[in-house]
């Protein structure tokens, strides 16, 4: 049976939901050991915090580098942990920092690396959605331990309740890991919206709002969704870079994506066209995006989106 | 300062894209520099112009190198009509079809031979889109790794660099000394368009092509490899309802309908 080691990574006091979406991957191949890097004397609380999940152990590593150094910290604590438990697989989650932790530890225990899986067989192959998801690609890692990012929200998690073992390890740094130092950290103050890759509903403006996201924010809220952007947008200043989705933005795959105002260029739909279902409220009947869109109105979204809105609420209340 | 950009030739973004035998046709389409790469070339530009230049009269060179087939000479031309000074490319048969860390494995082995005071990068080529070879370059050189950066500032005197790391969890601001690796996103500048002059003086620009063996590398094969590729059947055109008033409550119905509300 493979030994698949995945990066439990945490949200404010929950685990991320990549865990146990890392987890559920990963069983499928073998044993699931969660890797919990933490501050020390923090690492026993945020273990305790994995209840659920196919993980069957908890390595817990705890060290001020984290935070102080970040990725090549972590790459180094990783790289030597899996080395010297020979294991078959690590997992991580298909982020920034995901994708870097990925790649230095890839270098380091000499690996071969798969990114943006969004599936991992019980045989380690990775299925990946290429060129905009119009290909689908089955790789696999054919040297050392298999690294694979994994994007969030694309395999279903087992939520079933499981009580790991914990253990703790220790690594020791390397002086190039030393060589960047984070002075002060900023993170994204969560908004009572889902996060845009995690969320299950995303509604985006782009062009069409002319600068006026209220509308599509309020039609996200009746929704519970998150708010996207296309480059048109976040270019004219109208929503902040971080919510754009494209090829230089966020890749996302909600179940279901509102296009409202964004015409469907390419670099667009290579973010989102694998959605599982695709709504489009456009003026131009021409535009692109109703190509790929299972459910198009074609129409003003100022008059559209408001009804819509309205509508949702009154079918909750 | 002596600065690197790392930049790739890669498909037109705009064009379709196809798998032939595990790798992406190449041949086939309009070969263009990676959009994403301009931005590095555009902020080594601005680095070097803000402390007295490159070029004639300047204290400080950039040198683009490229890892690809033949024709990335095309696409190198355009980093050095912006006004980089000069090009290192390796082009070889043997490096066919290698990934992200044969890649990493040879830009670092062109680096490590000319102490290059700062590496600068695009986060990602419009490829691949892995966005891993710059953290890998910093490992296997050893390097400060500042990536993802949104703004970069270099103060030449005392050999360092802050930035800012912008990615989706947050604003990181992280600080270093020579030598770096730097990535940048695209939300740092707006690239240059080369001037008549800058195409002009890119012919004349010192561009060295070599082998893998020239620079003293093997080829190594990829440590992954791709198993299968289907194009994924073309999605069925879906319902359009023209606005005439009923346009929210048709869409609401829809969703209802898929169980959204």
């Amino acid at each position: 049976m493979s030994q698949v080691f995945i990066l439990a990574e945490f949200s404010g006091d929950a685990p991320a939901k990549t865990v146990a979406e890392l987890a559920t991957a990963g069983a499928k191949a073998g044993s699931v050991t969660a890797v919990v890097l933490a501050a020390p004397g923090k690492g026993a609380a945020l273990a305790g915090l994995i209840t659920s999940g196919p993980i069957a152990e908890v390595v817990v590593i705890e060290s001020d580098a984290f935070v102080k150094y970040s990725v090549p910290a972590a790459a180094d604590a990783i790289a030597q942990l899996i080395s010297a438990r020979k294991a078959d697989a690590f997992l991580v989650a298909s982020s920034a920092y995901g994708k870097e932790v990925a790649a230095r530890v890839a270098v380091q225990v000499e690996s071969g690396l798969i990114t943006d899986a969004v599936d991992v067989g019980a045989d380690l192959t990775a299925t990946q959605l290429v060129f905009g998801g119009s290909t689908t690609v089955h790789s696999r890692v054919s040297h050392g331990c298999a690294v694979i990012t994994v994007r969030p929200n694309s395999v279903t998690p087992d939520l079933a309740a499981s009580s790991p073992t914990i253990t703790n390890a220790t690594f020791d740094i390397s002086a190039s890991a030393q060589l960047a130092e984070v002075l002060s950290s900023a993170p994204f103050v969560k908004g009572g919206r889902p996060e845009l890759t995690e969320a299950q509903i995303i509604v985006s403006g782009g062009r069409g709002t002319n600068g006026d996201f209220a509308v599509v924010e309020a039609f996200a809220d009746s929704l519970g969704a998150a708010v996207g952007a296309s480059r048109a947008a976040t270019d004219a200043g109208w929503y902040p870079h971080s919510h754009q989705v494209g090829q230089t933005g966020k890749t996302v795959s909600p179940q279901l994506y509102v296009a409202c105002g964004i015409s469907g260029a390419i670099q667009h739909r290579a973010g989102m066209q694998t959605s599982k279902l695709i709504v489009a409220v456009n003026k131009d009947p021409d535009a692109p995006i109703f190509e790929i869109a299972d459910f198009g109105v074609v129409g003003d979204l100022f008059a559209v989106l408001p009804k819509a809105t309205e509508g949702v609420q009154a079918r909750k209340s | 300062m002596k600065i690197a950009v790392c930049v790739k030739q890669v498909p037109d973004s705009w064009a379709e894209k196809k798998m032939v035998n595990g790798l992406l046709d190449r041949e086939g389409v309009d070969a263009v520099l990676n959009d994403l790469d301009e931005y590095a070339v555009e902020e080594a530009l601005r680095i070097v112009e803000a402390h007295g230049g490159n070029g004639e009269g300047g204290a400080h060179t950039i040198t683009l190198i490229s890892m690809g087939p033949a024709r990335t000479t095309d696409a190198v031309r355009k980093g050095l009509s912006m006004g980089a000074d000069s090009a290192i490319i390796i082009t070889d048969d043997a490096l066919v079809g290698s990934d992200a860390i044969g890649t990493s494995k040879v830009l670092a082995g062109v680096i490590a031979d000319q102490k290059f005071d700062l590496v600068l990068c695009g986060t990602e080529s419009t490829d691949a889109r892995m966005s891993v070879v710059p953290a890998m370059l910093a490992q296997r050189l050893g390097w400060a790794q500042l990536t993802f950066a949104g703004s970069v500032s270099v103060t030449p005197e005392t050999s360092s660099v802050t930035i800012t790391r912008e990615t989706e969890a947050g604003i990181d601001t992280m600080k270093a000394q020579f030598p770096c690796v730097i990535s940048v996103i695209e939300k740092i500048n707006e690239p240059r368009y080369p001037s008549f002059k800058g195409i002009m003086a890119a012919k004349k620009k010192p561009m060295e092509v070599h082998s893998l063996s020239a620079i003293g590398l093997e080829a190594q094969s990829a440590w992954s490899a791709v198993v299968d590729a289907t194009p994924r059947p073309a999605k069925a055109a879906g319902i359009k309802v023209v606005d005439e008033g009923a346009g929210g409550e048709a869409l609401l119905n829809f969703l209802a309908e898929k169980k959204f509300i």
